[in-house]
């Protein structure tokens, strides 16, 4: 074996920032155009709430998943290079990888493809992160503090963010497609260019650059995906659909977005520092960046856990009496009051505990603050009751109980009982439960690999096996 | 006494993880941007009480090149809790906007 050749150049496709979110065939042709030598994108997020991770399931369609897959496993049958993806099924917890494993399996069984396959799993288990913790390896961000066993114990599934280590060791295994747990967005698309030696600070850059595919244009919603270049000094950027552009606005805020610290971004082993990087717009639709700096630090993997929680069932009526309209304070006080006092006084101490929440949309529900005195009112208001309580059962049968006071309860004692506006039959809609996230802790590690399970599934050896049974 | 939406030409907010809202301000220039960027109204102890959150961790960033402030801050009830108003936080940023600037 030689040594590896020096390092010049590397390109990357990003289809899109999201699996499933919908990858242009066009863009895919334009990629291949280029030439690129990856292509990697993220498969998920936290932005839409713990339900993914802690139910094992993914934010979009198992028929969106599959479109994209279906022109991203073509592609890669076609070109050879390989396909990576991070943050499977939403969460990346196994429930999720699993989901997309089988999605992968399906299209190369019904196309003939026989990739080699890496699965990447980062979930663990209360055992480990408990043995961590009692090891004094597990360290709070903030706004959370030390972490308990019995929030470890909360949780139905934690996962550990994996770095781009896990998928350099499945390119140095030949992978032909990388299905990745959970994982930083930023490291699933700097694996390949590190591993070819590509420099640090430029391409964990790129990587967050990319990430969101063409979030980092001048129009995001012109098309899908972004192709990145990196060399021995920076890296450049451009989208593929034709009319979209990269600028130089675009391009250094989208820094901004969704990071709580425009100038350092902290990764596993390091930290990406963007405050000296240097913009330039080299054609009208391309952008180069230089001057990004990695900082090694001791490596830690962030945790993120998935709680359930109590049950909630919802009932929505609209308003348009302008009485009401002209006194939401007050009927908001007056509704709430009497809705707890009738849950109170119907089921006692059975109802155990419950919260009741009334937000008044065309008012404040959104932002849950006091309205300025001199406000005009509205002409109608939508007012959704959650109610909140131990099980989906006593929920519902809460909503069932304050039903009467919901749909009539008048503005003042003494006049006839209006009727508010229902838009459904039966009123009380079971919404499901409530999922948070429980953890924001790092755990400190020396070996990477060591919270990752990597299983290989190569399609080409698996085939010649059935056929050889048949 | 303008207000935060007269000297800002794009004001957004979303969700930086799960914990942390994060605000940022794009004012109409470098002149606004200079004469406003240190002001009482947009400090941690102001946002903190709009977004009824810990003022120490409120955290301001001026990032001088784009004449923009980056506010973050965690949030007050968790994500996706009992009481969730606004998921990926996207529509927090109004509360700021009629902000008063000393």
């Amino acid at each position: 074996m030689g040594s590896k050749p020096e390092f010049t150049k590397v390109k990357v496709f990003v289809p899109s920032g999201q699996l499933g979110a919908g990858v242009p065939a066009s863009e895919v042709e334009a990629a291949l155009e280029r030439g690129m030598d990856v292509m990697a994108m993220d498969a998920g997020s936290t932005d839409s709430g713990a339900a993914y991770l802690a139910t094992g399931t993914s934010k979009n369609s198992r028929d969106a998943v599959k479109a994209d897959l279906l022109l991203l496993m073509a592609a890669q049958h076609k070109t050879g290079v390989p396909l990576i993806f991070g943050t499977a099924g939403q969460a990346g917890g196994d429930l999720n990888v699993d989901w997309t494993l089988d999605i992968v399996r399906e299209i190369a069984r019904d196309h003939g493809y026989r990739p080699k396959i890496a699965v990447l799993y980062s979930e663990q288990s209360a055992a480990t992160i408990k043995a961590k913790n009692a090891a004094g390896k597990v360290r709070a961000l903030p706004p959370l503090g030390p972490l308990a066993d019995v929030t470890i114990d909360e949780c139905r599934h934690i996962v550990a963010l994996m770095g781009p280590e896990p998928y350099i060791a499945a390119l140095e295994g030949g992978a032909d497609i990388i299905i990745g747990g959970r994982s930083t967005d930023t490291a699933v698309l700097a694996s390949f260019p590190l591993w070819k030696g590509a420099p640090i600070g430029p391409t964990w850059h790129a990587g967050k650059t990319a990430e969101c595919g063409s979030q980092c244009t001048a129009t995001v919603t012109l098309g899908s995906g972004v192709f990145i270049t990196i060399d021995k000094d920076g890296f450049e950027v451009e989208p593929l659909h034709p009319a979209n552009r990269c600028t130089v606005h675009s391009v250094s805020a989208h820094m901004l977005y969704e990071n709580s610290n425009p100038f350092r971004l902290i990764e596993p082993g390091g930290v990406l520092d963007v405050s000296a990087a240097k913009y330039e717009q080299i054609t009208e639709r391309k952008v180069r960046v230089t001057g990004s700096v990695w900082h090694p630090q001791p490596y830690t993997m962030k945790l993120e856990g998935a709680a359930g929680g109590q049950y909630q069932t919802i009932m929505l009526i609209g308003i348009a009496d302008p009485q009401v309209l002209s006194n939401l304070d007050l009927f908001h006080d007056r509704m709430h009051y009497a809705l707890v006092s009738r849950v109170q006084r119907t089921m006692g101490e059975a109802a155990g505990k419950f919260d009741i929440s009334l937000r008044i949309y065309g008012w404040n529900a959104v932002s849950g603050r006091p309205v300025p005195k001199d406000t005009a009112p509205p002409r109608e208001v939508g007012v959704m009751c959650v109610i909140t309580a131990e099980t989906q059962d006593l929920a519902t049968q809460m909503a069932k109980a304050c039903n009467p006071y919901f749909f009539h309860m008048p503005l003042f004692d003494g006049v006839e009982l209006p009727s508010y506006g229902f838009p459904f039959t039966p009123a009380d809609i079971a919404r499901g439960q409530v999922f948070e996230f429980k953890l924001n802790h790092v755990v400190e590690l020396d070996d990477p690999m060591e919270l990752v399970r990597t299983k290989w599934i190569d399609l080409a050896v698996e085939v010649t096996k059935e056929a050889a049974h048949a | 006494m303008p207000k935060l939406r007269d000297v800002c030409r794009h004001v957004r907010s979303k969700v930086a993880g799960p914990f942390w809202v994060t605000i940022d301000l794009f004012f109409d220039g470098e002149e606004n941007y200079r004469k406003y960027r240190d002001n009482v109204a947009i400090q941690p102890a102001a946002i903190a009480k709009i977004y009824g959150t810990d003022p120490n961790l409120v955290a301001i960033y001026k990032v001088e090149n784009l004449s923009m402030i980056k506010i973050s801050y965690p949030r007050a009830m968790p994500q996706g809790g009992v009481v969730e108003r606004d998921l990926h936080s996207g529509q927090q940023y109004v509360s700021i906007l009629d902000v008063e600037l000393a």
